[in-house]
């Protein structure tokens, strides 16, 4: 992906009572006390924007007052916010768009922050949505690139469009705040920096239950539904169209197996019924930053490419040489999938086994 | 019970071209489809319809040609088609267009009250997401995105009790109608279009509105009306290096897959010391 190279901002001038709004803001994501991960890269990255334009990074932690919600809020400073508004209130105890909205609407109005980022999750676009027509401002959806342009300070989001085969830069000019929404796995995770403290500003808001037309009668965990969890997995070995039939799936899952990892597949697969939606990488799938990616008979086309290609490491194994997957992937095996994938199980499992017995 | 739902009209995006000198989107000779995403939704209305009674409206705002769509959405089981076609919409972003699109649904109202509006998970070419919750939003009415089921619905209380995604789980709401309801891909599947809708579908008089009929307000809709400014558009760039081609002593697999082992564990130093660590531990 390219820097945009110059800045290419639009000349205007912010209307002066815009010129109060300073700082950038993310929405921390926190349900049932932990937080999606995504809001730490988010305040990563939203640190480095800050320090460009000399601001405070804002954490926004929003939730019923527990133990847990503490801890988050310390949480926040050691990944690099300033400041976290903390906003407490038992309705808040579990996501629903109307309270969270109006709080944020008016936590916003109160404290004027420049920019405000959200993970391009459930949670995140289906608030952020809300919160944007509310404050009639620009909402930039599903980020893979931010930046400021210092001439006008204006935020520059960049977003993959028509499934990643074009990049646009979109900005919000005269509207304050700038919004946006940004892909989980795309920012690098910063660094603890547990020195670090800062600021809470304590918001009450004072919301009754009755007031809310919706009810959350009930919570069914994945972990109770065995779903994948690929988003999170550090190792993925995933399987394409070259696998050639459903059988031959038990190849992956075996090397996944002894690698600790997780199997993914290409949409064709799901399509197909190999196997069920929630293993698919990529556009319309997961978008996953394992630190190693196996890629079996996988062509590489740009609907998946966008899902996986911030793995640390990818190792694609494809008959043909000129598959587009060896165009960005790191290490390439031309060669048969069927016979090198157990081999590969084979490989690992006598390396690993062997410092088993030698530690 | 009167249920509207959005549909929008987009290029079939498998078959999007790059020009390759000038970089520009290629539409021509792109066919156009209705959003994969919004028949899932489109669907779900017409077995709300099917089950309890309703009245389906199918509402798109676009080009003259997005007619297409509407009169494929009347063959498919829907009752009434609106198109919302002006030359002051163009170049809407997603507050424009939820404004411009509740400008309709508000109009649609006042013949006969809407109680759910149905809209796409998001599109394949804007891919934004952001509509529904704008309509949502400027209605009032209650907002249930990523739907994988509605388990029941209620007329006479109004009541609804869905299923809907969210990270790590599912959450069971129930809430009261109106609502505004986005379904997850993959929870249904289209119906066939029966004869008598398909020959109705090719003779109906769809309504055509534009901004004057609905009342929107000129500096809300198009350029004017949308905060967000594009403000470059461009195509990724590849990658500098292409893969590191795996080098083995001979073609056989076992020789392959121990070179490959090599690089990986070469190339990642901590993730080989992760991986022995775990094995190590008898994981
Ligand atoms: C709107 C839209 C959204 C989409 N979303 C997604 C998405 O989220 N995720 C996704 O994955 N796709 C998605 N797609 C589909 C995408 O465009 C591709 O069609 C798909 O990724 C191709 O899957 P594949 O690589 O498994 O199959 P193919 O492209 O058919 O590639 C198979 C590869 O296997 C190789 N091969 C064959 N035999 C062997 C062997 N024995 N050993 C090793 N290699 C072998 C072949 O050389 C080939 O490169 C989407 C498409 C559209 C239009
Ligand atoms: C390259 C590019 C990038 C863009 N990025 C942004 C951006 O980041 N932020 C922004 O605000 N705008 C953006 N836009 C503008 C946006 O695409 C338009 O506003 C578009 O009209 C609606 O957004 P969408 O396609 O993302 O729809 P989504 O919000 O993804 O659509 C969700 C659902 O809303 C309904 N719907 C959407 N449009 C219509 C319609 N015209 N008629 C009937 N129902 C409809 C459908 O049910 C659909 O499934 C971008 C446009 C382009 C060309």
């Amino acid at each position: 992906m390219s820097e945009p190279s110059k800045p290419q901002g639009r000349k205007f001038q912010l209307p002066e009572h815009l010129k109060e709004y300073k700082g950038i803001w993310v929405i921390v994501e926190q349900e049932r006390g932990s937080v999606h991960s995504v809001s730490w890269e988010l305040v990563g990255e939203a640190r480095k924007l800050a320090d460009k334009l000399g601001v405070e990074v804002g954490a926004v932690v929003l939730g019923a007052e527990s133990p847990e919600l503490n801890a988050i809020c310390g949480d926040a400073f050691t990944y690099g916010a300033d400041v976290v508004y903390k906003v407490t209130d038992p309705v808040l105890a579990d996501y629903r768009t109307d309270p969270y909205t109006r709080v944020m609407t008016d936590v916003v109005n109160t404290y004027k922050p420049e920019i405000v980022l959200l993970g391009a999750t459930t949670l995140g676009r289906d608030l952020a949505g809300a919160i944007a027509t509310t404050l009639a401002t620009g909402l930039t959806a599903d980020c893979t690139e931010l930046d400021i342009y210092m001439d006008n300070r204006s935020l520059a989001a960049t977003r993959p469009t028509f499934g990643g085969t074009l990049l646009c830069t979109i900005q919000t000019l005269a509207y304050r705040p700038q919004m946006a929404t940004v892909r989980p796995r795309v920012m690098s995770m910063p660094d603890r920096d547990d020195s670090r403290s800062g600021r809470v500003v304590e918001v009450f808001p004072n919301l009754r239950e009755t007031d809310v037309i919706t009810k959350v009668l009930s919570f069914i965990a994945d972990r109770e539904q065995n779903e994948a969890q690929l988003a999170f997995a550090d190792i993925i070995v995933a399987a394409g169209k070259g696998l050639g039939k459903p059988e031959n799936l038990k190849l992956v899952f075996d090397l996944a197996k002894v690698l600790g990892g997780e199997v993914g597949v290409t949409r064709p697969l799901v399509q197909a019924g190999w196997t069920g939606f929630d293993r698919q990488v990529g556009q319309t799938g997961k978008t996953v930053r394992p630190k190693l990616y196996i890629a079996a008979g996988i062509s590489g086309a740009i609907q998946h490419r966008v899902g996986m290609e911030k793995s640390d490491l990818i190792l694609a194994i494809n008959t043909d040489p000129n598959a587009p997957i060896f165009d960005f992937a790191h290490l390439g095996l031309v060669g048969d999938a069927l016979t090198i994938l157990p081999a590969l199980t084979d490989a690992f499992g006598k390396r690993l086994s062997v410092n088993r017995l030698a530690g | 019970m009167h249920i509207v739902v959005c549909i929008k009209q987009v290029p079939d995006s498998a078959q999007i071209r790059i020009h390759p000198v000038t970089n520009t989107i290629m539409r021509q000779g792109v066919p156009a489809i209705i959003n994969p995403f919004d028949l899932f939704s489109l669907e779900e209305a017409l077995r709300i319809k099917d089950k309890v009674g309703a009245r389906v409206t199918v509402l798109t705002m676009g080009p003259p040609m997005a007619e297409t769509s509407l009169r494929k959405a009347l063959s498919l089981g829907a009752d009434d088609a609106v198109l919302l076609t002006d030359r002051k919409f163009a170049g809407s972003d997603t507050l424009a267009t939820s404004y411009a699109l509740t400008s309709a649904i508000k109009k649609l109202s006042e013949e006969e009250t809407v109680d759910l509006v149905f809209c796409g998970k998001q599109t394949v070419d804007g891919d934004t997401a952001q509509v529904g919750p704008g309509i949502a939003t400027r209605l009032g009415f209650q907002q249930l995105t990523y739907i994988t089921k509605i388990e029941s619905i209620d007329q006479g209380a109004k009541e609804i009790v869905v299923h809907r995604r969210s990270e790590g789980g599912v959450q069971v709401l129930k809430t009261a109608l109106p609502c505004m309801i986005t379904m997850l891909e993959g929870t249904n599947t289209i119906r066939f279009g029966k004869m008598d809708d398909m020959f109705r579908a090719a003779r109906y008089g769809l309504k055509t509105w534009n901004k004057d009929t609905t009342g929107a307000e000129e500096t809300k809709v198009g350029l004017k009306g949308s905060p967000t400014v594009v403000s470059k558009v461009f195509v990724p760039k590849p990658r500098a290096q292409k893969a590191t081609m795996v080098e083995a002593e001979s073609p056989t697999a076992e020789a392959q897959a121990a070179a490959a082992v090599d690089a990986i564990l070469g190339a990642q130093p901590k993730l080989a010391d992760e991986l022995l660590a775990r094995a190590a531990a008898g994981l």
